[in-house]
């Protein structure tokens, strides 16, 4: 006979890194669950282990021109520009609604240069209610920041260095994929100072609308992400685990309890979700509910028993 | 009590297709069971449709309500069965997945989501222009109206089998007027040419359109030089329909680089008062657009 689920003892599922206690290792990656308020109808943000913002520039940022999405097969490809508000806007008109949970508030911010960066930590360094950084040093989609710091392991150093001096708050440091191996990039992250990592961010991509042999995004290149990538993103955060101390939070393509469990087992303390937002704006609680299954039929009583025990 | 019904209204509904029918060559009309809707969705609303679990295709696709209506109830103390109805056309892999759906398939709805059209005087005269597949949310509309004596549609398609539904609008007492590019049924022409002889005849009437993007501009270009009221429904490929993915968005008119006056479609939309819309740089972006 099958046991009860219901009359098991739960699991715990609370994770602990870089200062930040979660309730559970799940959180939506940043750019796939806008200011969190956008999903408030669909389910509980109090129930997610983190909230990750848009990404936010010093500036408010008009982004892209559209076209900006295109579905590929398993995935989309997407050249949103990292439109935002801007830091000053977010803390004034997003902050208080987030201040509302109880679960931590984790910032996205980028910058056109190491001074913006800077200046956009410093402000929201003394934000209460503002739980830790991500850093985006990979955004594929802008011409000046984002990947061109994170692609190379000096310029990386250098900024997360600056910003480092400017800020106290726990900083997670979200790496490019497109690089020729992520683990150099990471260890840069970590001696400049990282709290933590997380990691991929969207492969870039192309895709052409042959009849009318244009590019299917106004942009032409664009980032890939969805369940197609998740291969790629796990065997990375494998890679990274092995390479840094610092904890390592897997992204990549995570549709399913199954996908987020990859990322645990192969050593991530953590993990974010992204594409699967837009597909169902209440994935993250199934995914909740899945992980919580999961971990009653295998026996398992704390999720961190599970975290890097990839056999090999 | 009031959060919770608006929780109610934004649910991703896990139910079922009634029925899937090919209309006219391309164009399908499907009916699914979706209680909740009746009474809470709005003319010019739409849903994100999902074919359940299934991949591909990944995203979710928006469709605008056709109507929302209900059937008996399959036995005695049974709830009627509340409906809506959507009408596509197939034109991609998203659309090719949904012609194949049979009843009792099982599919996932979002919605009723974004701003419908906004009424301010049922009575008044109203001139629905629709381009083909574009007068799908003009229906809820004319229905929602008090005198529809006085609710005209002008329907424009490429040929006869693009014209669909028109006597469903009659039955509703509305007026229709119906041109085609290659004169095959109504007068031979584009549809514009009738919204000028009307608003000769009607000068105060208000107008609501939906449709392919350079038939909008030009509808655009009608009643913003004889200072008519008009309401658009825009079409955009949007991944989440919630105002997240920032994919659907239209520049607002007082958009510049400096001053981003970005709207979506999903949320802000997808009817948009004409003058919120910065026609001068839409219809390029939407020409870029179109895809499955």
């Amino acid at each position: 006979m099958k046991p009860n689920l219901a009359t098991l003892p739960k699991p715990r599922l609370a994770v602990e890194f870089a200062g930040l206690k979660l309730k559970n290792p799940l959180m939506p990656a940043s750019g796939t669950f806008g200011y969190g308020q956008e999903f408030a109808p669909y389910l509980d943000l109090n129930q997610l282990g983190a909230i990750v913002t848009k990404g936010l520039s010093l500036n408010p940022k008009a982004g892209n021109p559209t076209p900006r999405i295109a579905e590929t097969v398993s995935g989309m490809l997407n050249a949103i520009g990292l439109q935002n508000v801007g830091v000053d806007a977010f803390i004034r008109e997003k902050m208080p609604f987030l201040e509302q949970f109880d679960s931590p508030v984790i910032v996205n911010f980028f910058g056109n240069t190491q001074e913006e960066y800077g200046e956009v930590a410093a402000r929201l360094n003394d934000v209460p209610g503002v739980a830790a950084l991500e850093m985006n040093i990979s955004c594929p989609n802008v011409k000046h920041g984002g990947i061109v710091f994170g692609t190379d392991p000096k310029a990386a150093f250098d900024v997360i260095t600056m910003v480092r001096k400017r800020l106290s708050k726990p900083l997670i440091v979200k790496l490019t994929p497109n690089v020729t191996d992520i683990r150099i990039t990471a260890k840069a992250a970590e001696d400049a100072g990282a709290d933590a990592i997380s990691l991929i961010n969207t492969l870039t991509g192309m895709s052409v609308d042959v009849r009318t042999r244009k590019p299917r995004i106004a942009n032409v290149i664009g980032g890939l992400s969805g369940p197609g990538i998740r291969p790629v993103a796990v065997r990375m955060t494998h890679q990274v685990v092995q390479t840094v101390k610092i904890p390592v939070i897997g992204i990549g393509g995570i549709m399913r309890a199954e996908d987020a469990l990859e990322f645990l087992i192969v050593g991530a303390r953590a993990v974010q979700v992204g594409t699967a937002n837009f597909v169902d704006p209440n994935a993250l609680q199934t995914i909740l509910t899945d992980l919580e299954s999961f971990c009653v039929e295998q026996g398992v009583e704390d999720i961190n028993d599970l975290i890097g025990t990839l056999e090999l | 009590m009031r959060s919770e019904e608006k929780k109610h209204k934004m649910k991703n509904l896990q139910t079922i297709v009634l029925s899937n029918q090919e209309i006219s060559p391309g164009y399908f009309r499907m009916r699914i069971l979706a209680p909740g809707y009746k009474g809470t969705a709005h003319p010019g609303q739409f849903v994100m449709f999902r074919v359940r679990r299934s991949l591909p295709p990944l995203l979710r696709r928006p469709f605008g309500i056709f109507q929302i209506g209900s059937l008996p109830a399959d036995c005695e103390g049974m709830p009627e069965k509340e409906f809506i109805e959507l009408i596509y056309k197939v034109v991609g892999s998203g659309t090719e997945v949904m012609r194949e759906l049979h009843h009792g398939d099982r599919i996932e709805l979002l919605g009723p989501l974004g701003r419908g059209f906004e009424i301010d005087d049922v009575a008044g005269d109203k001139i629905l222009v629709g381009g083909g597949i574009g007068l799908v949310p003009l229906y809820m509309l004319a229905d929602s109206l008090a005198d529809r004596s006085r609710t005209r549609l002008l329907i424009g398609g490429r040929s006869r089998e693009d014209i669909i539904t028109v006597t469903e609008f009659e039955r509703l007492g509305v007026t229709s007027h119906v041109t085609t590019e290659d004169g095959s049924l109504g007068e031979e022409g584009l549809i514009t040419r009738i919204l000028e002889r009307k608003l000769d005849k009607y000068p105060k009437a208000k107008v609501y359109s939906c449709g392919p993007m350079p038939m909008l501009r030009a509808v655009e270009a009608i009643c913003s030089a004889r200072k008519v009221a008009l309401q658009v429904s825009l079409e955009a490929l949007m991944a989440c329909g919630v105002g997240a993915c920032l994919g659907c968005v239209v520049k607002g008119r007082e958009h510049s680089e400096q001053n981003p006056d970005y709207l979506c479609t999903c949320r802000q939309g997808p009817v948009f008062h004409s003058h919120e819309l910065d026609w001068d740089r839409l219809e390029k972006s939407a020409e870029q657009g179109k895809s499955s």
